[in-house]
């Protein structure tokens, strides 16, 4: 009777797991631990938190995928009003790091309340539309452009533009899917593009720096520029096939900035090359195109509309990153997905792809 | 008006969302398209262009260490410091025939079986890319040899290193304690405080003593220069410099030459000697004996000498001053008796007996008076001047371990005092809650708090037990009628660059709630104690000035009832231990001071005498006769043709 019984465990633990998505990450599993070796200079230390973090994630993923998307969703309101309380608590006592107030620091711990915000929001928008459902017209689009305002400015105001952006794109990716008029996001579009030298004026010193330097990085290649080409070389240099694991000149002589952090990929591409790289790109592809399929398949509004936010959200995280490490995008703080150290963002990323299956696993 | 029915919306809903999804996927494979694109255009097309960069990058960051902090004495005499000597060093990651390498530069420099061990060591602990030093300490002459033969050897570089030594040796060890190369250990720790990138490049950390404690202080901050570097990797061209802010420079109260004197009057004997000014806190002498060389455990102990210093009976390696544990014998008595006046259990005039054997009341067990013909009666002076053990059992009866806890706590005994060093012992002032916790897994009969064990702690013996630097912060503390300072041994922390100065804990805690009129009672008792028919009085000869102290013997075993002790049948491991505690000048102490040696026997005999010459040292400058000409912190006593000579030089 042992085996069955080993059986019977296994599958009540495996059940609410998405199986092409876990196999897709667990190739970036696989992938990110051999980079992390790497590019700490072998520390065992940050290869325990991460297995540590891998264990919250895969805990946090088994509860939410676990859970029934209709009684997770009533959480949406309570959630993203503490969510929005928290921001005005950073606004009011927060911690100021690098010129930014994104910390609230409660006594024992310190926690990043936009953090919240990228799983809180596209839920209470997924939720209100679910909740009026039946009776849509342009008034309940124009309450949902307020609830995803009110936050990103909050966001904005830290001054945390990279962030901001992020959480109101999650929720605009559920006014789109709900239905929001071509007009309306091409002429949206247009009025972005015309008002950009209004936000130039606005943007803060750094973040002018960063977009000039994007533009131009030799203009300054030992101080502003001086990451992006590191990483860009380290990345070339790579070549087809990689140096080699372990063997990155660039990384292990210190060229990379944050190279455990946001810069993880310039480490991966040196020492695995294109063949690396296209791998890695083929894997997110394959968790994007499982995400699409569930978003496809869904039975409710908010099933819909939350699983199609949270994939293209994803895809947005692993775009902005690769995109800033390559040289395409200006350097915003945003982690690779599943691939960067850090506890918080890959728990938090844990349970929306948890959400995520959980919709996947929702019949009719 | 025609209106759709609901089905035909609904259906059209579900084609325009379908057809969403569609727009939404095409776009995310594009968008990754877009990045493997930009991955083929960088890795394949400019494959060469930024191989090359990669190959010739040119501009690397290469952190500049800053000097650590010196450590002075309160005259400016330097205890720690810095030199600079050669290193030979070998990035194995630059090697191709590592042991060939090795060997050739064997034909150059001596190179010996120590150094290849401590090399494998080394070697074994950090990363390729990181220089590791094959010998050190290189003379000007090999230096120079290797420096014309490096082009042989690509990836080895001779680099000019600072080296801590610490002159003073044995006499500072356990004050200073030593640094040591980083291990993984530290890496680790180091890695969690988030400081690993100020040290970059280091190579040494405190480990033990000032040197650990004061790390954030002495390390400093990196500094970093950009360099243009060649294929080789070898610097050609400074870019731009960021200097390193140099450690801070601390002043301690200790004064080396006193220090000296403490030590050297132990002699060969074990114990531990700490005096502090109590009108500031600050530690002037802070001895454990025996101690080691610091200079040892550097650049890594070899593990013959390791052995024999960790497997010595003495037990060099130990603080005694801040983790030896003692019962204080008689040396109590004067907090015992402040508790006492302070409760009420006895007036300062009132008479008690004092005779031989004291008993409780329904029971037959004698508890001794070290005197056996007894002191017949007493006032509370002259029961502490004449060390009566009967008339403090009986006080300690009367009050009860209640009422004495609180009391005597006030002192801080039993508790850390929160000197500046790693791995203080707290002690033990007994209590029935101490007693419950203590033997908490042994049955309630032994758990249980009896009235009968008062009467031993009353003398100091029972389970008190206090380190030598509480002993004399509880001296320093009645000295200064109740003010209270955190001991601390350094006094003064200079800003490098700034020269900012940062004085440490120079203001008192807190003042005790006794009622100030107490303390000149107790303090007229150790002023009998030195003089004639007190327990010291034999000590007091040619003194100049006024000093009050309490002689003590702590019990390193029982004595069974009816026994006597007798030194001489004894093994020296099992006699006991010689205390004294003392401070001096009475009318404004300037020192406070407590001694124990062990195994030495009565206090009077062994600890009383080094406490009276250290005393002597401090406030007068007078050097004890036997040390005479043997102080390597103080010039010799100049001869009169000396004098001679360097009149008629001038």
């Amino acid at each position: 009777m042992q085996a069955p019984l080993a059986k019977r465990i296994w599958d009540a633990i495996a059940a609410p797991f998405d199986g092409w998505l876990m196999a897709f990450l667990a190739g970036i599993f696989v992938m990110s631990m051999l980079v992390l070796f790497s590019a700490s200079n072998q520390s065992w230390h940050k290869i325990d938190n991460k297995l540590v973090y891998t264990v919250m994630a895969l805990t946090v993923m088994w509860i939410m995928a676990n859970a029934r998307p209709q009684t997770v969703m009533n959480f949406a309101p309570p959630l993203y009003a503490a969510g929005v309380l928290l921001l005005v608590g950073v606004e009011l006592f927060g911690v100021t790091v690098n010129g930014s107030t994104r910390w609230l620091n409660l006594g024992i711990v310190r926690i990043q309340p936009s953090e919240i915000m990228k799983t809180a929001l596209p839920m209470m928008v997924a939720w209100y539309f679910q909740k009026y459902e039946s009776t849509l017209n342009w008034r309940h689009y124009l309450v949902a452009v307020a609830l995803i305002a009110v936050p990103g400015a909050l966001v904005l105001k830290q001054p945390d533009l990279g962030t901001a952006v992020l959480i109101m794109g999650a929720g605009f990716f559920v006014l789109f899917f709900a239905g929001l008029s071509w007009k309306i996001i091409i002429g949206g579009l247009v009025a972005f593009l015309a008002s950009l030298p209004v936000v130039w004026n606005l943007l803060h010193d750094y973040q002018r720096r960063r977009v000039l330097t994007l533009i131009d990085p030799m203009q300054d290649p030992l101080g502003d520029g001086y990451h992006i080409i590191q990483s860009m070389i380290a990345i070339g240099s790579g070549g087809p096939w990689g140096k080699g694991w372990l063997n990155g000149s660039q990384t292990h002589l210190d060229y990379i900035p944050e190279r455990t952090t946001d810069f993880i990929f310039a480490v991966y591409s040196e020492e695995f090359g294109l063949a690396g790289n296209l791998l890695l790109l083929a894997l997110y592809l394959g968790v994007i195109t499982r995400g699409m399929l569930i978003t496809a398949r869904a039975q409710t509004l908010y099933g819909r509309l939350l699983a199609g936010a949270i994939t293209l959200s994803f895809f947005v995280y692993v775009f902005v990153n690769m995109g800033m490490v390559a040289g395409i995008l200006p350097v915003v703080g945003v982690p690779l997905p599943f691939m960067s150290y850090g506890g918080t963002a890959t728990v938090s990323l844990a349970v929306a792809l948890g959400m995520l299956m959980s919709i996947g696993n929702t019949k009719r | 008006m025609h209106r759709p029915t609901r089905l035909k919306d609904a259906q059209a809903e579900e084609s325009q969302f379908q057809l969403r999804l569609v727009i939404a996927y095409g776009f995310m494979v594009l968008m990754l398209l877009t990045l493997a694109a930009r991955f083929i255009w960088l890795q394949v097309m400019q494959y060469e262009h930024f191989a090359t960069l990669a190959q010739n990058n040119s501009i690397s960051l290469v952190p500049v260490q800053p000097n650590r902090g010196l450590i002075m004495d309160r005259n400016g005499v330097v205890l720690a410091q810095n030199h600079a000597a050669y290193t030979l060093e070998i990035t194995p990651a630059k090697m191709d025939d590592m042991e060939a390498t090795i060997k050739a530069l064997g034909s150059l420099v001596e190179i010996t079986p120590r150094d290849d061990r401590r090399f494998r060591k080394f070697l074994a602990e950090s990363k390729e890319f990181e220089p590791v030093p094959l010998k050190l300490k290189l003379s000007e002459e090999e230096a120079a040899r290797i420096a014309a033969n490096a082009w042989r050897f690509p990836g080895v570089e001779v680099k000019a290193r600072l080296f801590r030594d610490y002159p003073y040796k044995e006499l500072t060890s356990h004050v200073l304690g030593y640094i040591g190369r980083i291990n993984q250990r530290d890496q680790q720790k180091l890695e969690e405080d988030d400081k690993l990138a100020n040290y970059r490049g280091a190579t040494h950390i405190g480990k033990l003593g000032l040197e650990a404690v004061y790390e954030a202080e002495l390390h400093g901050t990196n500094g970093f220069e950009e360099v243009e570097t060649d294929a080789g990797g070898r610097a050609v061209r400074s870019l731009r410099r960021t200097p390193p802010l140099h450690g801070n420079n601390l002043k301690l109260a200790l004064d080396i030459r006193l220090q000296e004197v403490a030590d050297k009057l132990f002699g060969q004997r074990r114990g531990a000697l700490v005096a502090i000014d109590p009108q500031t806190g600050g530690v002037l002498a802070f001895v454990s004996k025996p101690g080691f060389d610091p200079n040892l455990f550097i650049d890594g102990i070899d593990s013959a000498t390791w052995k024999s210093l960790n497997e010595d009976w003495q037990k060099p390696l130990v603080n005694r001053a801040v983790r030896g544990l003692y019962p204080p014998g008689s040396t109590f008595k004067p907090f015992m008796a402040m508790a006492a006046l302070q409760s009420g259990a006895i007036g300062p005039y009132d008479l008690r007996p004092a005779p031989g054997f004291f008993t409780l009341p329904g029971s037959s067990h004698q508890f001794r008076d070290s005197n056996p013909r007894g002191n017949g009666m007493v006032n509370i002076s002259k029961a502490i001047a004449v060390s009566s053990d009967t008339f403090f059992y009986r006080v300690a009866w009367d009050m009860g371990i209640d009422r004495i806890h609180p009391l005597v706590g006030q002192f801080g005994l039993g508790q850390k005092t929160g000197i500046d060093l790693d791995g203080e012992a707290s002690g033990v002032l007994p209590s029935k809650e101490w007693k419950e916790k203590r033997f908490a897994r042994f049955k309630p009969e032994v758990r249980r708090w009896y009235p009968a064990d008062v009467v031993s702690v009353g003398i100091g013996q029972g389970f008190n037990a206090y380190t030598p630097l509480q002993m004399a912060n509880a001296t320093a503390i009645l000295a200064a009628d109740g003010k209270v300072f955190k001991p601390h041994l350094v006094q003064e922390i200079t800003q490098a660059g700034s020269g900012k100065v940062r004085l440490v804990e120079p203001k008192p805690v807190r003042t005790l709630a006794f009622r100030p009129e107490l303390y000149a009672h107790v303090k007229d008792g150790m002023v009998a104690v030195m003089r004639p028919g007190g327990t010291a009085a034999r000590l007091a000869a040619g003194l100049t000035y006024t000093m009050a102290g309490k002689t003590g013997t702590a019990q390193v075993v029982q004595i069974k009832q009816g026994a006597k002790y007798n030194a001489a049948a004894l093994a020296e491991q099992y006699r006991d231990h010689s205390w004294f505690i003392a401070f001096a000048p009475v009318e404004a102490p300037r020192i406070a001071i407590a001694v124990i040696v062990e195994n030495a026997g009565f206090g009077a005999a062994s600890a009383a005498p080094i406490a009276r010459a250290v005393s002597d040292f401090a406030l007068t400058g007078k050097v004890p006769a036997e040390l005479q000409g043997k102080l390597i912190t103080m010039p010799q006593p100049a001869q009169a043709g000396d004098k001679q000579d360097a009149s008629a030089a001038r």
